[in-house]
C-alpha cells in the first residue's frame, strides 16, 4: 500500500513536471514535446534529473540561505571570534554518501538507455524473401543540406525527410565533406554525422506531422554541429506519416524512375533547368546520389534552400543569388558559380520546379 | 641594482617590465594582458549577443559571426582566464609559501612573453585576412576546409601561448614543491597554493596532448601532410580526442585555482578556519586525477558506441562527488562563523548557488542518453557558462578586489564594488538562465541566426539584455580600477583584517625580495597563528637578517618569444600550405617562408644558447642594502613619500 502510494507521487510529480515543461517550446521543435518514444524516453531521464536537481540545489540553497542568515556579523556582533572547527568525519561521510545515492539513481538509467539506444541489431534483420524488415534512411549531410536515401525502396530525396509514424526508423549517417550532427528535436536527439564512417542509430515517430505549425504538417530538423559560414541555416524537415500513406509516397517516388527535363521543352523553365540545373540536380527519385539535392519532390516542399518561403519569389531569388560572387543568403553554399541564367529564366525555372511533385 | 632607484622615466618603466623576472610584475603583466584579452573576447560576444537579440538579424553576417564566436571562446579560456589566474598564482603564491620568487623567475618571465606574443599573434588574424572560425574546439574536417589563414593563426598562436602556460605550470609545480618556508608542509599549505599545485600539474599532463595535436594540424594545413584528411587516410576523431583530453582537463585547470581563491576569501570573512580542510585537499585531488578521465563526454554523440558512453557517463557523475564535498565544505565554512559581507565575500556568496547550478547542469549532460538531447544545443551554452562565469569568472572578479592591496597597495572602491557585482551577476543569470530552455526547446548552438516562429525569440531577447548588463558591470569594474590609481594607498598588512594566511602578514607595498627574512611556518593558517598569539610583527622567522640573493632582470624571454613570432609567419605563409595551394590564401615564395622560420626559431635557439653558456649568477641585496630599503619603506608608509625601492 505504502509502496504504491509512494510511486503514485512520484508519478503525480513527474506529471507536475511535464504539464509545466510541455508549455515550453512548439510542437514541432520542442524537446519537451516529444512526438517519439526516443524524445518521450529522454524526457524521461530529463525530468528525473531535473528533480534530483531540484532536489541538490534546493537542500544546498537552503542550508546556505540559513548559514548566510544566521551568522552575519551584523547579528553575532563586531567582536565575535567564531570557533576553529577543523571540519567533521560525519558530515564528510554523509555528504558524500547521499550524493553517491542519488548519482546511482540516475547511473541506472543511464546505462539502460545508452544500451537501449544503441541498439540497432534490427537493421540487419531480413524476411523470408531475404528482405530488411526494418526501415532504413542513409543519411548524408553535405554543405548544407541533406540528402535521405532509401536503400531498399531504391528512392533517394533531399531536404526532406519522409517516414512512418509506429515504427522504428534505422539511419545510416556520414557526412560528405565537413562533419555536421543529425537532430530532429522533437523526435529524439542526436548524432554526428562524422566524415570517416557511418554511424547508426534509430528513431521512432509515433505521431503524424500532418496539422503541425499552422498546417505547415512537418517537423523541424536541425544541424547541430559547427559546419561553416551557413551552419545556422543547415535545416531539414520531416514529414511523418501513416504507414499506409507513407507506402502511397514510396510507391509515388518510386514511379519516377526515368523522369527528366526536356532541353527541347516548349516549358522555357523546363528546358532552361535541362540545360543549366540538371547535371547536378536530379528529378527523378530513383536517380543515383546527386551533386545537388534531388529536386524529384520539390513541389511538395516546405521550404527552399532549407530555410526560405516556399514560392515561386523565393526560389527566384534563390537562383539568382547562385550567380553572385559569393551567396547572400546562404554564404558558402557550394551552387553558387555553377550556373548563368536571366532573371526571367530563373522565374521559369522556379515555377516549373514548382510542378515536381509526386504528393499532388 | 641600487637600493635608491630615483623616480625613472617612461622608457625605463618600459625597459623594467619587458627585463623583470620579479613574480609580482610579471602578476601585473598577467592581469594587464588578461583584462585586454577579456574585453575585447567580452565585446566580441556582446556583438554576437546583439546580432542573436531579434530573428533573422543582419548586424553581423554568418562568416564573421563564426570568427567572432570562435576567438571568444579562444581567447576567454586561452588568453584571459588563464592569465589572469596566473596573474593571481604569481601575485600570491610564493608569498603564501614564504619564498622570495618562484624557482624559475627566467622561465616564469619567458612564460608570460610566449603567452603574450602567442595571444597577440592570434589576434594579428583580424588585420591580416580574417579570424580562425571553426569554434575553439576547432574540429579538424571543418578546420581543414576553412579558407584563407585563419585556422593557421589559431594553430600558431595556440601553439606559441600554450607553450608559455607549459612553462609557467612547471614553473609552479616546481616552486610549490621546493620553496616552501620552514614548516610549510603540504598539509599546512593553503588551499590556493594547494589549488595552484593540482592546476599546474593538470597543465603539465594536458597541454602536450594538444601541442602535439596542434602539430599534426599544423603540418596539415601549411606543409600538405595527411594526418586528419579523412580521404587521404588520416581521421578527423583523433583530433577530437586529442582536443578533448586537453581540453576536458583544461576546465579544470581553470575551476581549481577558482575553488583554492575562494577556499581562501570565505574562511576571512566568515572568520573561521577552512571546515574539512584534509577532505578539501583530498577533493582537489580527486578531481584533477578524475579531470583525466571524461573527456568523451563531450563526444556522446560521436558514435563512439554503447560502452564507451556508458564508462565515460558514470566516470562523469563521479566527479560530482567532490566537487558537492567543496561546496558543503564553503558552506560549513561559514555555519557557525562571522560572515562580514565585503565585495569580495559578495562574490563569494553569489558563487555557491551559481556554481552548484552549472554543476548540476553538468550531472544531467553526463547521462549520455539525456545528452544526446542536449548535446550543442544551447542547454550546454548555458551550462559552462554557469561554470566559467559563475565559477570562474566570480572568483577573478571577487579575487581582484580580495588581493589588489597586496598586489598594489590600493584598493578598490567597496560602493563600485558592490554595484559591479549586484549588476555582473543578476545579468549573468538572465543571459545564461534561459538558454537552458532555449535549448530544451531545440536551438542549435553556433548558430548566427535563426528564423522567428520556432518559439525562440522572447528567451533571446532576455538573454541578450543580460549580456548587455554584463557588459555595463565589467565597464564599472573597469572604472574601479582606474580610479584605484588615485586612491590613498594602504600601506599596511592584513587589510582585511582577518586574514590568515601568510599573504597577509607582509607589508604593502612589498620590497621587490618579499620577506626580509624566511618566515618560520607554525601551523595551518600561520598568520592567524601569529596574531593569536599576539605577534605584533605577524610571523616569525627562520633565520637571521642576512644577504638576500636574487636573480637578474634578462631581456632573452621577450626576444626568445619575438623569435617564435618570425617563425610561425614564416610557416603561416607557406607555399605548402593546402589553401595557399587552394588559392584561397596568400603564400610568400619558399625562400622567404623558409629564412622566417629558420630565423626566427635559430633566433629563439641562439637567445638559448646564450643563456647556457653565459654564467647569471643573480645579484646579492647585503644586509646594510635591506635595512636601507626596509626604512625608506618605512618612511614611504608613514609620510608617503617615496625615496626608496619600491
Amino acid at each position: 500500500m505504502m509502496k504504491g502510494l509512494k510511486k503514485w507521487r512520484l508519478f503525480s510529480l513527474l506529471t507536475v513536471m511535464t504539464v509545466f515543461l510541455s508549455a515550453c517550446g512548439e510542437e514541432y521543435i520542442s524537446t519537451l514535446r516529444p512526438a517519439g518514444a526516443v524524445g518521450k524516453e529522454q524526457l524521461d531521464i530529463l525530468i528525473l534529473s531535473i528533480w534530483i536537481m531540484t532536489l541538490v540545489v534546493v537542500v544546498v540553497s537552503a542550508i546556505y540561505l540559513v548559514a548566510f542568515f544566521k551568522f552575519r556579523r551584523t547579528k553575532v556582533g563586531e567582536n565575535h571570534m567564531p570557533k576553529q572547527v577543523e571540519g567533521s568525519h560525519t558530515l564528510e561521510v554523509i555528504w558524500t554518501v547521499i550524493p553517491i545515492i542519488l548519482l546511482i539513481i540516475l547511473a541506472v538509467p543511464t546505462l539502460t538507455y545508452t544500451y537501449k539506444f544503441a541498439d540497432v541489431a534490427a537493421m540487419d534483420e531480413v524476411d523470408e524473401e531475404g528482405n530488411k524488415t526494418a526501415l532504413t534512411v542513409n543519411v548524408t549531410a553535405k554543405l548544407y543540406w541533406w540528402e535521405f536515401e532509401y536503400p531498399n525502396q531504391g528512392i533517394i530525396t533531399a531536404q526532406e525527410l519522409v517516414v512512418p509514424t509506429g515504427e522504428k526508423v534505422y539511419f545510416n549517417l556520414i557526412a560528405s565533406d565537413v562533419k555536421h550532427s543529425f537532430w530532429i528535436p522533437a523526435v529524439g536527439g542526436k548524432m554526428d554525422t562524422n566524415v570517416d564512417g557511418i554511424n547508426k542509430f534509430y528513431l521512432q515517430f509515433d505521431k503524424e506531422s500532418a496539422g503541425l505549425n499552422d498546417g505547415e504538417g512537418v517537423f523541424y530538423g536541425k544541424c547541430a554541429e559547427l559546419c561553416g559560414p551557413s551552419h545556422a541555416l543547415m535545416d531539414f524537415k520531416v514529414k511523418a506519416l501513416e504507414p499506409e500513406a507513407f507506402n502511397a509516397w514510396v510507391t509515388a517516388m518510386q514511379a519516377t524512375e526515368g523522369q527528366t527535363a526536356d532541353r527541347e521543352s516548349s516549358d522555357i523553365g523546363e528546358a532552361t533547368f535541362a540545360n543549366s540545373c540538371l547535371g547536378c540536380h536530379a528529378v527523378s527519385a530513383v536517380a543515383g546520389n546527386g551533386l545537388g539535392p534531388n529536386l524529384t519532390t520539390f513541389g511538395d516542399r516546405n521550404r527552399v534552400a532549407g530555410f526560405m518561403d516556399h514560392t515561386v519569389e523565393d526560389t527566384t531569388e534563390w537562383i539568382m543569388d547562385g550567380m553572385e560572387p559569393e551567396s547572400k543568403l546562404k554564404p558558402g553554399n557550394l551552387m553558387t558559380g555553377k550556373y548563368n541564367v536571366t532573371p526571367e529564366e530563373a522565374k521559369a525555372i522556379s515555377e516549373y520546379l514548382m510542378t515536381l511533385t509526386v504528393e499532388k | 641594482m641600487s637600493s635608491v632607484t630615483q623616480k625613472k622615466g617612461f622608457g625605463a618603466h618600459v625597459w623594467d617590465y619587458l627585463t623583470t623576472v620579479d613574480h609580482k610584475k610579471i602578476a601585473i603583466m598577467y592581469l594587464a594582458a588578461g583584462t585586454l584579452f577579456f574585453a575585447i573576447a567580452g565585446f566580441e560576444a556582446l556583438l554576437m549577443r546583439i546580432q542573436l537579440m531579434f530573428p533573422e538579424s543582419t548586424f553581423i553576417s554568418a562568416g564573421l559571426f563564426n570568427e567572432l564566436l570562435t576567438m571568444h571562446g579562444t581567447t576567454m579560456l586561452f588568453l584571459a582566464a588563464t592569465p589572469i589566474i596566473f596573474a593571481f598564482m604569481n601575485a600570491i603564491v610564493p608569498l603564501q609559501i614564504g619564498a622570495r620568487d618562484v624557482a624559475f623567475p627566467f622561465l616564469n618571465s619567458l612564460g608570460f612573453w610566449l603567452f603574450f606574443i602567442g595571444a597577440v599573434f592570434l589576434h594579428l588574424s583580424f588585420f591580416l585576412g580574417g579570424a580562425p572560425d571553426a569554434g575553439w574546439t576547432s574540429y579538424a574536417s571543418l578546420s581543414l576546409y576553412s579558407p584563407g589563414h585563419g585556422i593557421d593563426f589559431y594553430i600558431l598562436g595556440l601553439q606559441i601561448s600554450g607553450a608559455g602556460t607549459l612553462i609557467s605550470g612547471i614553473n609552479f609545480i616546481v616552486t610549490i614543491i621546493t620553496m616552501r618556508a620552514p614548516g610549510m608542509t603540504f598539509m599546512r599549505m593553503p588551499l590556493f597554493t594547494w589549488t595552484t599545485l593540482v592546476s599546474s600539474s593538470l597543465i603539465l599532463f594536458a597541454f602536450p596532448p594538444l601541442t602535439g595535436g596542434l602539430f599534426l594540424m599544423l603540418v596539415d594545413r601549411m606543409f600538405g601532410a595527411n594526418f586528419f584528411d579523412h580521404t587521404m587516410g588520416g581521421n578527423t576523431i583523433i583530433w577530437e580526442h586529442l582536443f578533448w583530453i586537453f581540453g576536458h582537463p583544461e576546465v579544470y585547470i581553470l575551476v581549481l585555482p577558482a575553488f583554492g581563491l575562494f577556499s581562501e576569501i570565505i574562511p576571512v570573512f566568515a572568520r573561521k578556519r577552512l571546515f574539512g580542510y584534509s577532505s578539501m585537499v583530498f577533493a582537489t585531488i580527486l578531481i584533477g586525477f578524475l579531470g583525466f578521465m571524461v573527456w568523451a563526454h563531450h563526444m556522446f554523440t560521436v558514435g563512439l558506441g554503447a560502452t564507451a558512453n556508458a564508462i565515460f557517463a558514470v566516470a562523469t557523475m563521479a566527479i560530482a562527488v567532490p566537487t558537492g564535498m567543496k561546496v558543503f565544505n564553503w558552506i560549513l565554512t561559514i555555519w557557525g562563523g562571522s560572515i562580514k559581507v565585503t565585495v569580495p565575500m559578495l562574490y563569494a556568496l553569489g558563487f555557491i548557488p551559481s556554481f552548484v547550478a552549472g554543476g548540476v547542469t553538468g550531472v544531467m549532460q553526463a547521462t549520455a542518453p539525456l545528452d544526446y538531447q542536449l548535446h550543442d544545443s544551447y542547454f550546454i551554452v548555458a551550462h559552462f557558462h554557469y561554470v566559467i562565469v559563475g565559477g570562474i569568472v566570480t572568483a577573478l572578479f571577487g579575487s581582484a578586489h580580495f588581493y589588489w592591496p597586496i598586489m598594489f597597495n590600493r584598493a578598490l572602491n567597496p560602493k563600485l564594488g558592490v554595484l559591479t557585482f549586484w549588476i555582473f551577476f543578476i545579468g549573468f543569470h538572465l543571459t545564461f538562465f534561459v538558454q537552458h530552455f532555449l535549448g530544451l526547446m531545440g536551438m542549435p548552438r553556433r548558430v548566427f541566426t535563426y528564423m522567428g516562429g520556432q518559439g525562440w525569440d522572447l528567451f533571446n531577447f532576455i538573454s541578450s539584455i543580460g549580456a548587455i548588463m554584463m557588459g555595463i558591470g565589467v565597464i564599472i569594474l573597469v572604472i574601479d580600477v582606474l580610479l584605484s590609481i588615485k586612491s590613498e594607498p594602504v600601506n599596511r598588512r592584513d587589510y582585511w583584517g582577518d586574514g590568515r594566511s601568510l599573504e597577509w602578514a607582509i607589508e604593502t607595498p612589498l620590497p621587490f625580495y618579499n620577506f626580509k627574512q624566511t618566515p618560520l611556518v607554525r601551523g595551518f593558517d600561520p598568520y592567524w597563528i601569529e596574531k593569536e598569539e599576539g605577534n605584533k610583527e605577524g610571523m616569525v622567522y627562520a633565520e637571521p637578517l642576512g644577504e638576500i640573493h636574487m636573480p637578474n632582470n634578462s631581456i632573452l624571454p621577450f626576444i626568445m618569444s619575438i623569435g617564435t613570432m618570425i617563425a610561425a609567419f614564416g610557416a603561416l605563409y607557406s607555399p605548402w600550405g593546402d589553401q595557399v595551394q587552394a588559392g584561397t590564401a596568400t603564400g610568400a615564395p619558399a625562400v622567404v617562408s623558409l629564412a622566417l622560420i629558420i630565423g626566427g626559431l635559430g633566433l629563439t635557439i641562439a637567445c638559448m644558447i646564450i643563456r647556457s653558456f653565459k654564467d647569471d649568477l643573480g645579484f646579492h641585496v647585503t644586509v646594510a642594502e635591506i635595512e636601507s630599503i626596509e626604512a625608506d619603506l618605512a618612511n614611504y608608509r608613514a609620510t608617503g613619500k617615496k625615496g626608496g625601492n619600491k
